[in-house]
């Protein structure tokens, strides 16, 4: 279904979000298939926040109420997991002791993971008005 | 991996992110030159692709070469996603998802060179 959602800025989002979680579940799937003792938790972590990627990228692209709410519900997930995960990797660094996607707010992927969530909760805010009329 | 020919895509893809961008400028959707432009990208990048394989075949591989062929999927397969979005958005972002896709094959070229250096040998 197109809507405001998933046109004109909305496809460029979906776009990024796609590229995002295709590499951060590509590295993750490698990781845990070929060294998940050496860190588990931060893989385990970098799997999850791919497939919350995946899932935002699903919700954006379909667009309605449905994909809607998908996509809110993933993007601050995002948004909380890079803040709580991004402040614990700084305080206790031996928590995380190999980079996962938002270890560091991100750092290890251009602080993309800290910008993301943020634009796609700004875009589903600023085109809820215009698809609920 | 071949830098000559990861050097090519990165700067065909430059261009291509150039003239895009100019479009999206310009408040225009991409036209036929900027299709083509992502059909050259992918172009090289399938010759880049098919010259690792070969390179892998014969034994010279990564220490990852499981993330090397992920990213390499990623690499693929995104010029055709991109054309394929942008062709469903005929305004001027049409251009900017062109833009970005371009503008991300360089550092998936970069990524790909790393992960090839770590050999390890």
């Amino acid at each position: 279904m197109r809507d405001r959602l998933n046109s004109g800025p909305g496809l460029v989002l979906v776009i990024v979000y796609g590229i995002f979680a295709l590499s951060a579940g590509a590295r993750a799937t490698v990781q845990i298939a070929t060294k998940f003792d050496e860190a588990p938790e931060a893989y385990l972590l970098s799997a999850l926040a791919a497939l919350i990627y995946l899932v935002a990228t699903i919700g954006l692209a379909r667009g309605g109420v449905s994909g809607r709410r998908l996509a809110l519900v993933c993007c601050s997930a995002e948004l909380l997991g890079v803040l709580a995960v991004g402040t614990l990797s700084i305080v206790d660094k031996d928590a995380f002791p190999d980079d996962s996607v938002w270890s560091v707010y991100g750092r290890g992927y251009g602080f993309v993971p800290l910008v993301l969530p943020v634009i796609g909760l700004y875009w589903l805010r600023r085109t809820a008005r215009a698809d609920r009329a | 991996m071949n830098d000559t020919i990861g050097a090519i895509v990165t700067v065909a893809a430059l261009a291509v992110a150039l003239l895009c961008l100019v479009a999206a400028i310009r408040n225009r959707p991409p036209d036929l030159s900027h299709y083509v432009g992502a059909g050259l990208v992918e172009a090289a990048a399938l010759v880049l692709t098919v010259v690792a394989v070969i390179a892998m075949i014969g034994g010279e591989r990564p220490t990852e070469v499981g993330t090397f062929v992920g990213y390499l999927f990623t690499f693929l397969a995104l010029p055709p996603v991109a054309v394929a979005l942008a062709r469903l958005e005929p305004t001027r972002w049409g251009s900017v998802i062109l833009t970005v896709a371009m503008l991300v094959m360089p550092v998936l070229v970069a990524r790909l060179g790393q992960i090839w250096e770590a050999t390890g040998a």
